[in-house]
Formats: C-alpha cells, structure tokens, sequence
C-alpha cells in the first residue's frame, strides 16, 4: 500500500489574504515541499479572533462553526500564524460545552491544527530547507506561538539550515511587540511605547531582516522601523524558509515599475 | 481609597509622558525580571512545586469554610481572637474599635495589601490615630502622601533622587553633608526614624502572608525585619488580612513559601519570615499581649464557584506585574487602585466592579507572560477574557465598536460577500497608497498611523489569485 501524501487544508488568515498573500504561496510551497497536497478552501473567512478577544462569545461561536465545518474533511489544518493557529488548537473547544457534538467536533479540529513551522518540523519531519538568503536576520517570538503553542526552536531550527543565513538574537525577542490585536487600536499610546522598546532591541541587532510568524507582528514592528527610518527589511519567516522574496518586504514600495494588478 | 480606574486610559497616557517615572520603571525589567530568571535556573524541581503549590491552594478554596472555621479555632485556643469582616467599611470599623477601646494613639504598621484595600490609614487618621508605616517602601510613599505602586515594592515608582529629596525635606536633622543616594543608606536612615516608633507604639497592625489552618498561625514574609518589631513590640498586635490566605499546614505554607520568594525578588527565601500564633504565653521573653486576626471578605466568597476562582490562588508575589509590558510602561498608579498590572486587572473588577474597572481587563495584549511566571498557574489572560465578555453582555461595551465586531462577524460567516468586500479593500488600499509601500496616515487607523506607517496591501487578495493560478494551472 502507498501512503497517500496528507492533506493539508491551509488556514489562511484575514490579514495574510488581505495584507500579503505571498505568505500564504510561500507557506503552499514549504508544505508542498514537505510532501503535502494543499488545499485554501475559498469559503473560510476569518478565525473569529476579535470578536473572541472583545467578549463577544455568540459572534465567535458562529465563526468557529463555519472554520471547523469547512476544515473537518482534511488530515491537518496549518495556519502561517501562531496566534491563529492558538485560536484553533487552544480556544474553540473552550466555546463549545463539554460532552456535546459540536464540543467534540471543535475538538477534533483542535488536535489537527497546527503552526505552519512546527508542523514542518513535528509532523512532516523537516529538518533543512533548500534555500538560501544572504544576510543578518533577526527573529521576534510573537505571543501566541511561543506560550500557547511552545514555538521557540522550531523556526530558528530550520532558519539555521537557509545558505548564507546569519541568525542574530535580540535582546527580549520573548517580550510582545504591543500589537495585541485590538489593544494597539484601544491603547495606541501604551503599544506605542511597547514597540519603541521592541524597536530599539531589534535595531541593536544590527540586523538586514527582521523575522516573525505572525503578520499582525510583523505589520506592527515593520510600521514602527519604517516610521524611525530603521533601515530593516521585515518579512514573515515562511518567506525567507520557502526563498519566496519576489514581494517587496512588508512596507516597502513595489520594486516593479508597474502598478500591482488592479 | 476611590478607585479611579475607568480614567486608566488618561492615568497611563500622563505616566507615559512622565519622565521620572519611565526611568524608575526601568528597574523593573533589570531587577525583578533577570532575578526570577536566574532564581528559577538555580531550581530544577520548580516547576514540580508549582503545581504543588497550585493543588494546596486548588484544596484549601474547594474547602475554604472548613479551613477557615478550624483556623479560628485554633486561634482562640492559642488565646486570640478572630473577627469576621464582610466588607472592607466592616474592616475598618473593628479595626478603629479596638484601638479606640484601648486608648492608643499610634498605630506601627508593616506592609499589608488589605489594608490599602480597605483605606485603614485614612480612617485612622480620622479617628484621631497616627499611623506610621515600617516597611520602607511604604514608608516613603506615605511621606509623599501616595499609595503603593507595587504589590511588593510599593515605591518602585520612585528614583533614588526622588527619595532622597523626600527624606531631607522630612527628616529636619539629617545632616546636608551625609550622604544618603545608595539604597543601603536610605535604610538605615528609615531605621533610624522608625526606632523609637516601634517603643511608642500602642499598637501594631501587620497583614498576613499566610493563614494556617493547622496552627492558628499566620504568616508574613519582608525583608526589613520591619514586620517582627511592629508586631512583638506594642502591647496589642492586630492581624488585617483577607480569607483566601488560608492553607491547610504548616508543611503547605513551607512548600509555597519556596515559590513566593523565588517568583516575586528572585530570592530563595526572604530575610525574615515569621510566624504568629496568638499573644505572647507566660513563659514567653517578648511578644504582644493581645492578639487579633482581622478576616476581610470583601467580595471574595462571591469569586468561589465561578469562572474568576482561580484568582483567589494569588498568593501576591508580583511577579506578574513585573513581567507585563503594559504595567512595565505605565506603572500600578495607572491602573487606579491598590492592586495593578495583570493581577490588579482581574481583582479590581471582581472587587469593586467591572463598571468601574472595565478598561483594565482591555489593556492586555493577551501576550501571556504573566501567566507564564505566575507561581500559582492563575490563568490571567483568559480571566481578563471572561471580564471583557461580562462587559460585553452588559452592553459596557462602546456602541460603534459593537456595531463594528458584530458587522465583521456577519460578513465572517457570509463567505461569497466577505470574499468580495476583501477584494474591494485590498484594491483601494492598494490604489490608495499609490506607489508608497504603506501609509503615514491613514483617517480610520490614526491611533495605528500616528506612531508608524500602515503597511499597504499587494493589491489581490490571496484568494483571488489563488483561483487565478488554479485556472492557469
């Protein structure tokens, strides 16, 4: 019997599909790579995210209904985030009662979610990408991925094994860069002042590249660097992991003399 | 105290613009974060007695009326006594009873969070008894007119200069030449004042640490020794603390006691920790002739059984202040009453209201380190969580941003109508942005746009091109 390669179903979440959708081909690609056969399914939306996190259970319940139907016929679920990815695998079984049908269905699709880098490395085994990128790279442990899901190793693991990568920590790379979702809208002062700091610890660096596995990070900080004419390309880590760099970096101008398609 | 923590957004923008304080808040992350790392490393079997921790306090809440009636039991057997205080005016009032009966009129005072909570030094003063707090810390904030910044260091809010300006401004006959700007020596200038304080005191008053079921006995922990001498000295020794620091022996308070030092200073033990059980017997050398336990409820029977439990487990440590971001740039005042950061953001609604505290629960990222440090497993973001839902049941909520969650959910559940509005915003922020790679401002994002650009979208959403590369295969 040949085992047949495990389908994938991609989480692409509402900021990459609107933001930056070369995460999500980069992501295509590495699970391509790994040996996956990947699917987006066209009818998802969003992972409910902020409605759950400003109180609202009922809207949320009715978007995790939606994502756990949509997913429930793949073997996995990844999601190029770690905080969405956390929404999946730790939160929507919380939503549901415990012993009813849409508890266990929620917890069904719990257990098959995974980050997108630790599902490489744990899952499908990946222990090198074939890439290469020439430069000082720095990487921020966005919240979510490294205390509810544990990501700390994986992505640098595999950041090590991209020819002509130098990986440089920052100081408090395990402090939040103060996007919070809504909180840099509810409290734009005390988040500002949070990705100052975060800012400044990068800079140190002296880093090219700052990396990260969470877009709303990423749009946070590289807003931030740009703001202080740090010049610091910022990139989501699946980029640099699948050599997929034709997109300018988050914030920079389109490199092409044309216009994007519009 | 009047809490004034529905101002929070106005109380954390004046502490991010105020210059002294930012440089106290400096110590925070180089002092207690490093320590607690460090005191952690040193202990392998840590995270084994966390759990032990949490299971002992997990026992003593599920049993919290059985402890408690043998607690006060075996108080009065060792010849002290207990008085029940359901609410912090009830607190006060048993308090000023028993100083009034007993015609004192200065009161010693070591660090006690409750009695912040209940506004003991006000009421005090207004019964005509002076109080004169020992613990440094809470020495020179009561000079200054302040309360606690801190669970554990309520001066962290203060530079050494700040200090120092304080002590020769009071302490008339400090000589201008001495030199009093390292911390040691701002100690001993403390001691020096507090000295005969100790002696004229008709009364000490101490918080607790801990309760012991088995013994009677309660507990404080302070590296000043400040506790002991307010204690053991006046004739009377009054204990004001809340009913969910009961544990069940003397083996369970060793086993947290071993957390509580390492989470909060980074250190093994703390200098001094003492345990009280009753007044001084016949036989005894020293110790107070009276002994009293002031058992504050305050709200905290009504947290037994519901989603908020677990917070009753705190055993104070401040570790989780230490390690938040957010109360790391804004301070404990900020927050707007005695308890700050993300413990504070959990306990003040629970005490006096989430109408009164809502913006507190908000002002997390959700980041999660404070979970992560906390000796007692409490999980704080998803207690913040449960706040905000309250809040949003209760319509406390703002309207437009309702309106705003409840528009996006039914978009979110509305697959063929969310594909399109994305590909409409996508486009015209895309055209909106021009040839830039992002926006330095941006009308409906100015809180985002007036600290960093707004990075522009490529222009198709993923979903499209997706199904354009589909078709072209």
């Amino acid at each position: 019997m040949v085992a047949r390669p495990p389908h994938v179903g991609l989480f692409v979440t509402c900021l990459i599909d609107l933001f930056r959708p070369s995460v999500g081909f980069a992501a295509v690609k590495l699970l391509e790579w790994s040996g996956c056969e990947v699917d987006a399914p066209a009818a998802q939306t969003c992972c409910g995210q902020p409605a759950y996190n400003s109180g609202d259970r009922a809207d949320t319940r009715a978007i995790a209904r939606q994502v756990i139907e949509l997913f429930a016929p793949y073997d996995y679920v990844v999601v190029p985030s770690g905080s969405c990815a956390g929404m999946l695998h730790k939160h929507y079984p919380s939503l549901f009662a415990a012993g009813t049908a849409e508890r266990q269905a929620a917890e069904a699709l719990a257990e098959k979610s995974w980050e997108l880098v630790s599902f490489l490395t744990h899952v499908m085994g990946v222990e090198a990408v074939p890439s290469a990128f020439e430069g000082r790279v720095t990487y921020h442990d966005s919240c979510s991925g490294l205390r509810e899901l544990g990501i700390h190793r994986e992505p640098r693991q595999l950041l090590q094994t991209v020819r002509g990568l130098e990986l440089v920590e920052m100081r408090d790379s395990e402090v939040c860069c103060g996007f919070g979702g809504t909180f840099c809208v509810k409290y734009p002062d005390i988040s500002n002042d949070m990705v100052e700091k975060k800012a400044a610890n990068i800079e140190a660096t002296r880093a090219d590249l700052l990396l990260a596995g969470d877009l709303g990070c990423l749009m946070n900080m590289a807003g931030k660097l740009k703001r202080r004419g740090a010049p610091i390309a910022v990139r989501h880590v699946a980029e640099v992991l699948a050599q997929e760099l034709s997109a300018p970096a988050i914030g920079e101008k389109p490199s092409s003399a044309k216009e994007p398609a519009t | 105290m009047q809490p004034t923590s529905h101002a929070f957004k106005d109380n954390a923008a004046r502490a991010l613009h105020d210059e002294k304080l930012q440089r106290a808040l400096l110590n925070v992350p180089t002092g207690f974060v490093q320590k607690r790392a460090r005191a952690r490393d040193r202990l392998p079997e840590f995270d084994a007695l966390r759990e032990e921790g949490v299971a002992i306090k997990k026992h003593a809440l599920a049993h919290l009326d059985l402890y408690l009636e043998a607690y006060e039991r075996k108080v009065h057997e060792s010849g002290g006594h207990v008085h029940w205080a359901p609410t912090a005016e009830d607190a006060r009032r048993i308090i000023i009873d028993l100083c009034k009966d007993r015609g004192a009129r200065l009161v010693t005072k070591g660090k006690s969070m409750v009695s912040e909570e209940i506004g003991l030094n006000d009421a005090l003063q207004a019964a005509g008894i002076t109080p004169v707090e020992t613990d440094l810390g809470e020495y020179i904030i009561q000079l200054r007119g302040e309360t606690p910044s801190h669970i554990i260091a309520p001066a962290v809010h203060l530079t050494r200069d700040q200090v120092e300006a304080d002590f020769r401004r009071v302490h008339t006959t400090l000589p201008p030449d001495r030199m009093i700007s390292e911390a040691p020596e701002l100690v001993a200038e403390a001691r020096a004042m507090l000295r005969q304080k100790y002696f004229e005191a008709d009364i000490g008053i101490t918080g607790a640490n801990f309760l012991v079921a088995e013994t009677g006995s309660s507990v404080i922990v302070t590296n000043e020794g400040n506790g002991d001498l307010t204690q053991s000295l006046p004739k009377v020794h009054i204990v004001v603390t809340s009913i969910e620091k009961i544990v069940p022996t003397l083996e369970d308070v060793s086993t947290i006691l071993r957390l509580l030092a390492r989470s909060a200073t980074g250190q093994e033990f703390s200098s001094y920790t003492t345990f009280s059980t009753g007044p001084r017997r016949a036989e005894d050398p020293d110790g107070p002739e009276e002994y009293h336990v002031v058992l504050l409820d305050n709200g905290r029977s009504a947290l037994l059984g519901t989603v908020f439990e677990d917070m009753l487990r705190c055993i104070r440590c401040g570790a989780c202040l230490n390690h938040c971001p957010v109360y790391q740039a804004v301070g404990g005042h900020a927050y707007g009453w005695v308890y700050s950061g993300p413990m504070g953001a959990v306990l003040t609604p629970s005490l006096v209201g989430v109408e009164e505290a809502g913006p507190l629960p908000n002002a997390s990222t959700f980041c999660g380190r404070c979970e992560e440090v906390c000796p007692m497993r409490i999980p704080l973001p998803k207690m913040m969580r449960h706040w905000r839902e309250r809040e949003y049941e209760r319509h406390l909520t703002p309207l437009s941003y309702r309106k705003g969650l409840n528009l996006w959910a039914w978009a979110a559940t509305r697959p063929n109508i969310y594909r399109r509005l994305a590909s409409v915003a996508a486009r015209a922020l895309r055209l909106l942005a021009g040839r830039r790679g992002g926006f330095r401002r941006l009308p409906l994002a100015s809180g985002w746009t007036r600290y960093r650009d707004f990075p522009a979208p490529e222009g198709k959403t993923f979903h499209e091109l997706w199904k354009e590369r589909r078709r072209h295969g």
